[in-house]
């Protein structure tokens, strides 16, 4: 399906070889109108001025007070907008909207060890979640055993403990993996943690070719520039990330091996734009390593999906997802010569902003919340997780969890913004905003593409520079007041009673470290040296590591042994310590 | 008065660090010399540092949840280095049941979510004079 035979230019149309919505005696009548409402906001200002001085968004970015016809007369219906379904998708990817699948309630979770996190699943399953997102502690995320120097006092803190495939048979003990997918938030270890996934789903006789389907994070270069969870020098990584994008194409069809995550560059404190454009130049710079490492851009760009933030500000987020559609549409079609549709789609995950809520009077943090997930479901994400109200103070609780999970349901069954697709498009201010997001985003492209390159740009500390500059900025105005926070600089409640979290004991490491001990006790130690020293020699040479990562899992390597293996070739990275 | 050595510190595997570089920058805006450690630092590490570095006060940032383990680490450690006059603080996401057991351990304050810098500026200028 395409848009077919667009009308000619008209005369007026062809000087900026766009089409407009509008005829030109409208606009001049709205443009007189225009005027005389300019001058009696002024008149009403000049007798009672404005009740605060700053209106523009969380981002600091200046909006409109007012968006009328021939401001936007320019946007072209069909070239910038379209119709759901149809390049370049402005609204929307799935021509039938939310009628013909709701977006993937999948809520992060993991904790504790995997029978801890393995209860909590099936908890979220039992209560209509339809999809899993696994949390997984600092040491997995960095390569670490539980048993490590690093490790102490983070085991199962942040996360759910996996240290080998032993710990990963009983977080999905019970769950079938051909029936649900699965995302994991993992990045300088994803091929291990990939490879544990895929022998759990062998282990319980899934057909991976046709039935398993998830989500891997993978996304290095953010790390680098946002959440810092690297192990391996920018280069040798992103050689970890295109030998899985080879792997899946092959063995994994339906696996997303990347999730190109602007969610962390938001909460380390960018702005609305800035997380657009430095997420999408990653999403770029994965393309071209791997065209670079010779894939067609076809087998593997399908596979690529995104991960977005959603913050406070209502309109400028959904502009945000609106135009992220567009822009990689284009990029995909014009940068790249994609020519298969689904290359040019931009599938995103979206989650609510954790650094949006407040420690203070947490409650509210249910109405922040709710404002985001409306965003990103009027923006037409593909699937959302919902901050719980304790998720600032603490993993949240059952009962807190629960509550996030139905706010996705009661915006899905009762508030009846599903019934439409993209209702916004079309809005004067909307597609104003879509428009600045869109052109703010080539700007950005174009000094990156300067430094030579997402990976160049980062060793040069430039997008850290530009999100550490954005936070500091909020973090004045919010201490000036000019930015509130209900609760925190404002309305402030002055005896608040403590609220109950959920409380990790340090003592579950024991736990975690004698099961490990257990393990490393079972298994066939000639298997374990065998399939390290081939996971060494083929990670120094050109050889796909992917396959020899999973020789490794399945001898029950450790997520640690594995990754030593790795940095006794790739080396470590370490950041200057800049600030 | 400003111009004190201040350490900011990351101890653990903890990658957020969007507010241990707001305060460092903050502090050296209102004039304290301030030197920031970088990421994932072992209690040693910081300790050795802080040492070193000759500074008046540590401030450690930490959001991953394991304060109680690392943090009495870092001064106990200091203190084995004749370093116990050091003035050690914290911030992060501390759960307010810890809070007495760090103060116990030598952690002088601890900074929640939504504090302002300036109340850091001032608590440093009152405790280092």
């Amino acid at each position: 399906m395409t848009i077919k035979d667009p009308p000619t230019l008209t005369e007026d149309e062809k000087e900026t070889g766009r089409r407009s919505f509008y005829n030109d005696e409208s606009l001049v009548v709205l443009s007189a109108a225009r005027e005389g409402w300019e001058t009696a906001t002024r008149e009403a200002f000049d007798k009672r001025p404005p009740w605060k001085t700053d209106f523009t968004t969380v981002s600091s970015m200046e909006v409109p007070h007012l968006v009328t016809p021939e401001q936007v007369a320019d946007i072209d219906p069909i070239a910038d907008i379209g119709i759901p379904g149809e390049f370049p998708y402005t609204r929307g990817i799935h021509p039938s909207g939310y009628r013909g699948k709701s977006w993937t309630m999948r809520q992060f979770a993991g904790f504790g060890t995997a029978a801890d996190t393995n209860e909590r699943f099936k908890y979220l399953l039992s209560n209509g979640q339809t999809g899993l997102s696994v949390a997984f502690h600092l040491p997995t995320l960095y390569g670490y055993d539980s048993d490590h120097e690093m490790s102490k006092g983070e085991v199962g803190k942040c996360g759910v403990a996996i240290d080998t495939l032993a710990d990963m048979e009983i977080l999905f003990a019970g769950i079938p993996l051909g029936d649900v997918t699965t995302s994991m938030t993992i990045n300088s270890t994803a091929p291990i943690l990939l490879a544990m996934y895929l022998a759990v789903a062998e282990q319980q006789g899934v057909d991976i070719r046709r039935q398993v389907g998830g989500t891997l994070q993978n996304d290095i270069l953010k790390e680098y520039i946002a959440q810092k969870e690297y192990i391996f020098p920018p280069r040798p990584s992103m050689r970890l990330v295109t030998d899985q994008f080879a792997f899946a194409a092959e063995h994994v069809p339906r696996w997303n091996t990347i999730s190109i995550s602007g969610y962390h560059i938001r909460e380390a404190g960018s702005t609305a734009l800035q997380e657009l454009a430095f997420t999408l130049r990653d999403g770029i710079e994965y393309v071209q390593y791997g065209l670079d490492a010779g894939l067609d851009v076809d087998d593997f760009a399908p596979r690529l999906s995104f991960f977005f933030n959603s913050h406070n500000d209502f309109f400028e987020e959904i502009a945000k997802f609106r135009a992220a559609r567009k822009i990689w549409a284009t990029v995909m079609r014009e940068r790249f010569g994609a020519k298969d549709p689904r290359s040019w789609m931009c599938r995103f995950h979206t989650q609510t902003a954790g650094c949006s809520l407040t420690a203070q009077q947490p409650y509210n943090n249910v109405v922040r919340t709710t404002v985001q997930a409306l965003a990103a479901v009027l923006g037409g994400t593909q699937s959302l997780h919902t901050n719980a109200l304790d998720e600032t103070l603490a993993l949240p609780t059952e009962e807190n969890a629960r509550i996030a999970l139905r706010t996705q349901q009661i915006l899905a069954h009762e508030s009846g913004v599903i019934n439409t697709v993209d209702p916004l498009g079309g809005s004067y201010l909307v597609e104003e905003l879509t428009r600045r997001m869109v052109d703010g985003t080539f700007d950005y492209f174009r000094k990156i593409d300067d430094y030579g390159g997402m990976v160049e740009a980062i060793e040069a500390g430039y997008p850290q520079r530009e999100i550490m500059d954005a936070a500091f900025q909020f973090q004045r105005a919010f201490e000036r007041g000019v930015k509130k926070m209900v609760g925190v600089n404002d309305f402030v409640l002055e005896d608040e009673l403590p609220m109950e979290t959920l409380y990790i004991s340090d003592d579950l490491a024991a736990e975690q470290v004698g099961f490990l001990n257990e393990t490393r006790d079972k298994r066939d130690a000639g298997a374990v040296e065998r399939t390290l020293d081939a996971l060494k020699r083929g990670s120094a040479g050109d050889e796909n590591t992917m396959p020899l990562i999973v020789d490794c899992v399945k001898a029950y390597c450790s997520v640690g042994e594995i990754s030593d293996a790795l940095r006794d070739v790739f080396g470590a990275y370490e950041e200057p310590a800049v600030f | 008065m400003a111009g004190h050595r201040i350490l900011i510190a990351k101890p653990g595997l903890d990658g957020h660090d969007r507010g241990a570089k707001i305060v460092a920058r903050a502090l050296r805006d209102a004039g304290f010399e301030v030197i920031y450690s970088g990421l994932r630092q072992t209690p040693a590490q910081v300790a050795t540092a802080a040492v070193q570095e000759d500074v008046r006060a540590v401030g450690l940032s930490i959001l991953s949840g394991a304060h109680n383990v690392l943090l009495p680490e870092i001064t106990e450690l200091l203190a084995a280095q004749g370093a116990d006059d050091v003035l050690v603080f914290a911030g992060g996401i501390i759960p307010d049941r810890d809070i007495e057991t760090l103060k116990e351990a030598g952690i002088d304050a601890v900074f929640l979510p939504g504090t302002h810098t300036s109340d850091i500026v001032d608590y440093l200028n009152e405790r280092l004079g």
